[in-house]
Formats: structure tokens, C-alpha cells, sequence
């Protein structure tokens, strides 16, 4: 069980074309800009529909064109970081990771959402307005509003691009503790090669629309070295 | 000054405010419908919904007192609820003032509506929020400041709704006759002192409104 996809979209002039089984743990999906991967996770999360093809968790199935089937969103319980946190600015912080929270009444969903701050160290500022913190500090609330509706799943599309070094080497352990203490399988994008070797557990390649390829770490290294080298020359 | 007689005030404010309230919920909901979702004569339905602001309120009216006269279903309607015809009565100038402002708060609304990254949306949708709850809490707050100035300029259009209101509602001093409906009786009867008290009180409102409005938009970014 798990994630299977096997999907084909085309936006515009852009094919995508993804057929892989996610394994457990964390999987750096790696690829320059422009090579499909927020598109796929559009795709997982359901914003986007794809053209034909399937894609089923733990052996629900979320998207089979040829059935028509198509689960919403909010009924595929996914975990999803974005670029931009997103973050309600007119809510505070612990209402917005509440927001998610899927079960149980208000105390409930806020002590739950308070339980996730202390996580994600972000209890200090669990009072204030999203547009009262920091990059770093807006993307651990979003990290803890990800994981609030307890994901299936969890999707983080280049959630550390916009950050100083430093907070990102701190969020990349976050990210790493969160996802090992949730046991919960892992999709995440960069096209930092420092990321990929302190994160990935698996490596997904992304090249041109193509995400077929799953391999170790060290092959995954092997062949980006390769591809750079053959670039070069 | 203690002559004067402010039940046209009065009327208009109440007169205004109950249009406003019911322009509210169905520009904005209609503002939510048009922007979110594709329907079937959707480019038709926001055609008829911004007539009033280029009809001749006349025509407008016209149209109106035929729509709710005795003789329409409507009307009919109405009067064997109520146990009394809906035109000439103060609540024929709600109705009125309601239609004639309603395209003010519609569009003004749409654009806020439209103007929200839909990035809050997808991320609150994939948190698992969707339909009411979704509008509720994500969208219309983060369009709040331009549905705020869209009720505004309704609330301002009401106030000042002459030629619809005339139609269906009349000239009835103490009983229909508004604010802008006034200033005309005044002038008429050569009572330019009265007339321009009542204008400058309805300019006032205006011009308030009008400076409300702009601060909204100011802020909204």
C-alpha cells in the first residue's frame, strides 16, 4: 500500500508524465525548474485533474479518468506545505493551524493545533498574526497546519526557497523529526542537492515532465553528477 | 430650522438601510456565484444584474411597477400576503432602492471576490475546508475591505435613488416621500430653503460614504 501514480496531464505545450509507487519515508522529488514537480503535486492534491490515468492511496483511488473519478481536496486528508504558506492573515496563529485540525469540537482542535505549535517550536508566537512573523516562522505554522489533519500523506513543494540558509538547515531538521515521528510517507520538492542529501530517504527525478525514475540516494547522486557532466561538455 | 420636517430623512435611512441589508446577501452571494463557479448564462445573469446602472432610472422604475403592480403575480402575490398592494407604500421604495443599488455592491464585490489569491483557497482546500465553510472563513474575509466599500456605495446609491423610487413608490408626503423626492417637492413648491437643508444633509452622507469607500481601498493593500 501506498501512494501509486501513474498519470499523464498536458498544460499547455507541457507533458507530464508520472508512474512510480511511493515508498515509506521520506522521498525527495529532484528537479531543475520547470520539470513537472509542483504540477504533479497539484496533481496529488487534487487541484489539478489529470488526462488519463490513476492515482490511488493505501487503495482508495483519487483520480481514475477512464472511471471518472475524481476525490476532491478536502476528502484526500493530504498534508500540503506550498511555496507560500498561505496563511489566513486574519486569523491568528493557532486558529490557522486549528482550521485543519479535522476532528473532535473547538477545544479539541485547539489544543491539537497548540500540541503542533510546541512541534514546530512556534508555541511563543501562537498568539500573533501570520503577518507578524518571519518566512521561517510562517512556514513551521504551515508545516504544523499540514500535518493537523493527521496526512496520509504529506506534500512540500520547495516549502524553504525563500529562506536564509540557516533557517532552511533549521526547518530541513524539522521537516526530518515531523516526518519520522508521523510515520507518514513523504513527497518532497527541491532542487537543492544539499536538501536531497540531508533529507531524502528515496529520490523521484523529475526531467522534462518525465517522473518515472525512483532510485537510492546514491545512484540518484550518480546520475544527477552524470547528467551535470555530460551538460558541461 | 425647527420647521422643518425630517420624516423624509427618516423614511430614506430606513428606507436605505433595508435595502441594504437585502442588497447584501444577494450581491454578495451572487458575487461569490459569479466569481467561483462556472454556470450556464452566467454572462447573462451579470448583464441583467448591472442594468441599473444604465437604464434611465425611469425605465428602471417603469419595468419595476410593472414587475410588482396589482396586476403581476407578484403583486398578487403580495397583497394577498400582506393584505395590501406592495406599490405606493414604503415598501415598493425598498424594493426599488434595493434593485437600483444592487449592481454597486454585485460588482464591487465580484472584483474584491475575484482579486483573492486563489493560493489561500487551494491550501485551505487541501486542509480540508470546502463550500460555506470555505466562503466564510477564507474568501470573503480576505475580500472584506472591497465588499465593505461595495455595500457602501449600494447604501449610497439607495440613499439617493429619485427616479425608480418615484415610480413605485410616489410622491407621498409622510408616507413615501424620501429624501431626494423631498428636495424635488420643496423646489417645486419655491421652498429653496428647506430644499438645500435636505441637500446638503444627503451630500453630507455622500461625501462621508464616498471618503469611507476610499479609505477602504487604500487599506485593502
Amino acid at each position: 500500500m501506498s501512494l501509486e501514480v501513474d498519470v499523464r496531464a498536458r498544460i499547455g505545450e507541457f507533458g507530464l508524465h508520472a508512474d512510480f509507487r511511493l515508498p515509506p519515508g521520506l522521498t525527495v522529488l529532484f528537479g531543475p525548474s520547470g520539470s513537472g514537480k509542483t504540477r504533479l503535486l497539484r496533481l496529488l492534491a487534487g487541484l489539478d485533474r489529470p488526462e488519463a490515468g490513476r492515482v490511488g492511496l493505501d487503495g482508495e483511488v483519487f483520480d481514475e479518468v477512464a472511471t471518472r473519478v475524481h476525490v476532491a481536496p478536502h476528502e484526500r486528508r493530504i498534508g500540503m506545505v506550498f511555496q507560500e504558506p498561505y496563511l489566513l492573515p486574519h486569523r491568528s496563529v493557532l486558529a490557522n493551524v486549528a482550521l485543519a485540525v479535522r476532528e473532535g469540537d473547538r477545544p479539541h482542535r485547539r489544543a491539537r493545533a497548540a500540541e503542533l505549535l510546541g512541534q514546530v517550536d512556534a508555541t511563543p508566537f501562537a498568539q500573533r498574526r501570520p503577518v507578524q512573523l518571519s518566512g521561517g516562522q510562517r512556514q513551521r505554522v504551515a508545516l504544523a497546519r499540514a500535518m493537523a489533519g493527521d496526512p496520509r500523506l504529506l506534500l512540500l513543494d520547495e516549502p524553504f526557497n525563500a529562506l536564509d540558509v540557516p533557517v532552511r538547515l533549521l526547518l530541513r531538521r524539522l521537516v526530518r523529526e515531523l516526518v519520522d515521528r508521523a510515520d507518514v510517507p513523504t513527497l518532497f520538492v527541491t532542487h537543492d542537492l544539499d536538501e536531497l542529501r540531508f533529507l531524502a530517504d528515496h529520490v523521484l527525478l523529475a526531467d522534462d515532465g518525465d517522473i518515472t525514475t525512483l532510485t537510492d540516494v546514491a545512484s540518484a547522486l550518480a546520475r544527477i553528477d552524470g547528467a551535470r557532466g555530460a551538460t558541461r561538455d | 430650522m425647527g420647521d422643518i420636517d425630517w420624516f423624509p430623512l427618516l423614511l430614506s435611512l430606513r428606507v436605505a438601510g433595508i435595502a441594504t441589508l437585502l442588497t447584501s446577501v444577494v450581491g454578495v452571494a451572487g458575487a461569490y456565484a459569479l466569481a467561483r463557479f462556472r454556470f450556464p448564462g452566467r454572462g447573462l445573469v451579470e448583464a441583467i444584474a448591472s442594468l441599473p446602472i444604465v437604464l434611465p432610472p425611469t425605465v428602471l422604475g417603469y419595468y419595476l411597477l410593472v414587475s410588482i403592480g396589482r396586476n403581476s403575480p407578484i403583486g398578487r402575490g403580495y397583497e394577498a400576503v400582506f393584505g395590501q398592494p406592495l406599490v405606493f407604500t414604503w415598501q415598493a421604495a425598498v424594493v426599488a432602492a434595493a434593485v437600483a443599488s444592487l449592481p454597486y455592491c454585485l460588482r464591487t464585490a465580484r472584483a474584491a471576490i475575484t482579486a483573492v489569491d486563489a493560493g489561500y483557497e487551494e491550501a485551505a482546500r487541501v486542509a480540508g475546508l470546502h463550500g460555506a465553510r470555505l466562503a466564510f472563513t477564507v474568501t470573503l474575509p480576505l475580500a472584506g475591505r472591497g465588499i465593505v466599500a461595495g455595500i457602501s456605495l449600494a447604501f449610497a446609491r439607495a440613499l439617493g435613488d429619485f427616479g425608480t423610487t418615484i415610480m413605485v413608490a410616489g410622491n407621498i408626503p409622510g408616507r413615501t416621500q424620501t429624501m431626494p423626492i423631498a428636495v424635488y417637492d420643496r423646489v417645486q413648491a419655491f421652498d429653496y430653503a428647506t430644499a438645500g437643508m435636505l441637500a446638503a444633509v444627503l451630500s453630507v452622507v455622500a461625501i462621508v460614504v464616498l471618503l469611507g469607500v476610499r479609505r477602504l481601498e487604500r487599506s485593502a493593500l
